[in-house]
């Protein structure tokens, strides 16, 4: 287990209190320490159960639709003249994100731990629809908070979670945006700890949820490893994926991480430029602390008060950042660059017009640093590019942006 | 010994419980906090628990929320609240004060700086609600050396194993939260939290204390009957917000509120002692 390349690497990580080095580990009130150990048990009983492992294989293939295709953007590729950019279709799943790899997990381990009610936090709204879609398939309650601001700029997707049958809270306290809906899920879990399952959808939160989120999300990174040597005969040369609380990131990288050849970069909100003060890039601009269970890099105060992050995505919208992502900007294993929201637009039509696929605007800030990267790599080099999601959600803000009433 | 332990000392020969409320510091200003404890301590208060407003309270209520809303509005900082302590201090120098917040102001301002500030101010008791004695080695260890000490939470979802380590670590007391859920929140299950206490007193001899939905004078009498201390903090707060432009008016609403409390902890005569009346039945 503990190979020269894996303490290097950190792919051991995490121990087994939930700390990757000094981030991550349980920071909660008492009353959720309990549920935490029971989550924790649960998860190490069936992460290796064949039974459970069958189920959710089918599930990713016959209701998500995995595996999604690894698709090489030739046109944009020819147009930068340099690196072969190949996208890693997350878009195409079921609800349109990566969300629901971890969705189908969580809800189906909490069906084994005979949870009967389901709650999740949403920033974008994607892991609100893949929570509430889920929980619709096996006959769970959902409730899911959102910030009233979200709620707002993302309208669509409100709609969708109620017409699956979720209850959409808004949440009023705060910047009332992401980091404040995953403030309420906990208050609400701390109330209903008992038939209460709490589906965190990024690779945040107290352990064993980094952890979690990150081995579920870890087929995106297996598939595309194994397609990338079908159709290239080779591993890539770099990785590039947006990172909010950083799950799609993760589990593109993860599975490559002792891969020393393989190059990765995690690519944050710089909203209005990260010398304004008006971004989402903790990696890039913020400082180790605590939020939301763990210890990571954050955006604070001299006080240590979080505060308001800004980004043209909703789903990059949030103070902090997954622990594992802390570890490997320390370690110089990941590097974690900053793209400004008129840089992800730019790239957002690009892909549109040169490739046929609208993007999420959070994918958008991957696809822009990408660009970037290949034009100053050979054409014999590979870029895989995380797609995490499809932009239908996105056309509200854009047509706002662009002056345009639809 | 530390000014908490010797306070519970003295309440517990006279068979008394102490009442502790709980407000949140800079609510609404460092100066009206100051005149609030004193007045909190002349209605009957044994022990102060003084919140550090946090961005993001996630074990708090909304009444709570919103009073650290409007702590940080008014700029208020865990150095303002520090230094609302040291103030505290130069009228009072008997009346034991806990600060009770989160975590991460705590880590930027440094563990260190942390503690030796808050040791000469005259800080007795740290609670942090989101650092479990899990991760909480170190910090425990510095509040232990300036005399510090560190309380921890103690909750209806605690396994027995879980509670040995806990009072393990804790020092002054222990503080049992009555119920699942956020501060605040609204229906107590007296009998059983009578028994989580009995249960708790099996494991430790520190003192323990109760608090979480405790808002009015027959609630908290009930509570002194199995509890050392009895911690008041969102009722409070509640009748704070009502009179936030009128500071006069607040501390009289505050202490009034406390009053009643006192008067009827008191009432009953005789408190824990094995067979005190069965909690759950009417008390005092
Ligand atoms: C399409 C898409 N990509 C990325 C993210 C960011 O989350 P993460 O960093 O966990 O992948 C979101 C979050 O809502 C999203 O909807």
């Amino acid at each position: 287990m503990d190979s020269p390349t894996e303490q290097r690497s950190g792919a051991g990580l995490p121990d087994a209190r939930g700390h990757f080095g000094p981030y991550g580990g349980r920071f909660v009130s008492e009353t959720l320490m309990y549920p935490l150990e029971e989550l924790d048990a649960a998860y190490r009983r069936y992460r290796n159960d064949p039974a459970f492992l069958a189920e959710l294989e089918n599930d990713l293939t016959h209701f998500v639709g995995r595996p999604s295709p690894l698709y090489l953007a030739e046109r944009w590729s020819r147009e930068t003249g340099g690196a072969r950019i190949w996208l890693k279709r997350e878009d195409l799943n079921h609800t349109g994100a990566h969300k629901i790899n971890n969705t189908v997990g969580q809800i189906l381990l909490a069906r084994r731990m005979g949870k009967t009610r389901i709650i999740a936090e949403t920033g974008a709204g994607q892991h609100g629809v893949a929570t509430a879609t889920v929980a619709a398939r096996q006959g769970l309650d959902c409730v899911v908070y959102m910030g009233a601001e979200d709620i707002q700029r993302q309208s669509p997707n409100v709609f969708r979670m109620r017409l699956l049958g979720a209850e959409v809270v808004a949440v009023e306290s705060g910047s009332r945006t992401l980091k404040d809906a995953l403030n309420e899920a906990m208050r609400d879990w701390v109330a209903n700890v008992d038939d209460t399952f709490y589906v965190i959808g990024t690779v945040a939160g107290p352990a064993p949820y980094p952890e979690m989120v990150r081995d579920f999300q870890c087929v995106i990174g297996h598939e595309a490893r194994r397609q990338m040597q079908e159709r290239a005969g080779c591993l890539p040369d770099a990785l590039v994926a947006c990172v909010g609380g950083g799950s799609n990131a993760i589990g593109l990288f993860h599975p490559f991480l002792e891969d020393e050849g393989v190059a990765l970069y995690g690519v944050e909100a710089a909203g209005d430029g990260i010398e304004t003060g008006r971004h989402s890039a903790p990696l890039g601009a913020g400082r180790p602390g605590i939020l939301h269970g763990n210890r990571t890099y954050l955006m604070e105060d001299d006080d240590g008060q979080i505060i308001e992050t800004h980004s043209i995505s909703a789903g990059l919208d949030y103070p902090g950042v997954g622990p594992e992502h802390a570890w490997l900007r320390d370690a110089g294993r990941a590097t974690y660059v900053g793209v400004t929201d008129e840089q992800a637009l730019a790239a957002f039509h690009h892909l549109c017009r040169t490739e046929g696929i609208i993007p999420a605007l959070e994918s958008a800030h991957a696809l822009a640093y990408a660009g970037q990267l290949a034009a100053g790599m050979r054409p014999d080099q590979n870029i895989i590019v995380n797609l995490s999601g499809r932009g239908d959600k996105d056309i509200q803000t854009i047509a706002e942006r662009e002056g345009i009433t639809l | 010994m530390s000014r908490i332990a010797a306070c519970m000392r003295v309440l517990r020969d006279a068979q008394r419980s102490a009442l502790v409320p709980y407000v949140m510091a800079g609510d609404p200003g460092a100066e009206e906090t100051v005149a609030l404890m004193h007045a909190m301590v002349e209605a009957g208060a044994n022990m102060i628990e003084l919140g550090v407003p946090f961005s993001d309270p996630m074990a708090d209520g909304p009444v709570i929320q919103k009073a650290a809303e409007r702590a940080l509005k008014g700029g208020m900082s865990l150095r303002g609240v520090i230094d609302i302590v040291h103030r505290f201090r130069r009228d009072d120098a008997s009346t034991p004060v806990v600060l009770m917040g989160y975590l991460n102001p705590v880590e930027r301002m440094g563990y260190d700086t942390f503690v030796t500030e808050a040791a000469s101010a005259g800080v007795d008791g740290v609670l942090t609600v989101d650092l479990p004695p899990e991760e909480a080695e170190s910090f425990t260890r510095l509040l232990r050396e300036a005399d510090i000490d560190p309380i921890f939470l103690l909750s209806p979802t605690t396994t027995s194993a879980r509670m040995r380590a806990v009072c393990e670590a804790a020092s002054g007391f222990v503080y049992y939260v009555s119920l699942k859920g956020v501060t605040g929140a609204a229906s107590l299950d007296m009998d059983e939290v009578g028994e989580r206490v009995r249960s708790i007193r099996e494991i430790t001899d520190l003192p323990v204390g109760v608090g979480f939905g405790i808002s009015d004078a027959e609630t908290a009498s009930r509570m002194a009957m199995v509890a050392d201390a009895v911690v008041v903090g969102s009722a409070l707060v509640k009748r704070m917000q009502a009179h936030a432009d009128n500071p006069a008016r607040m501390r009289h609403e505050v202490s009034e509120l406390l009053s009643q409390m006192r008067q009827a902890m008191d009432s009953h005569g005789g408190r824990y002692s094995s067979d005190a009346a069965p909690v759950g039945a009417p008390g005092g």
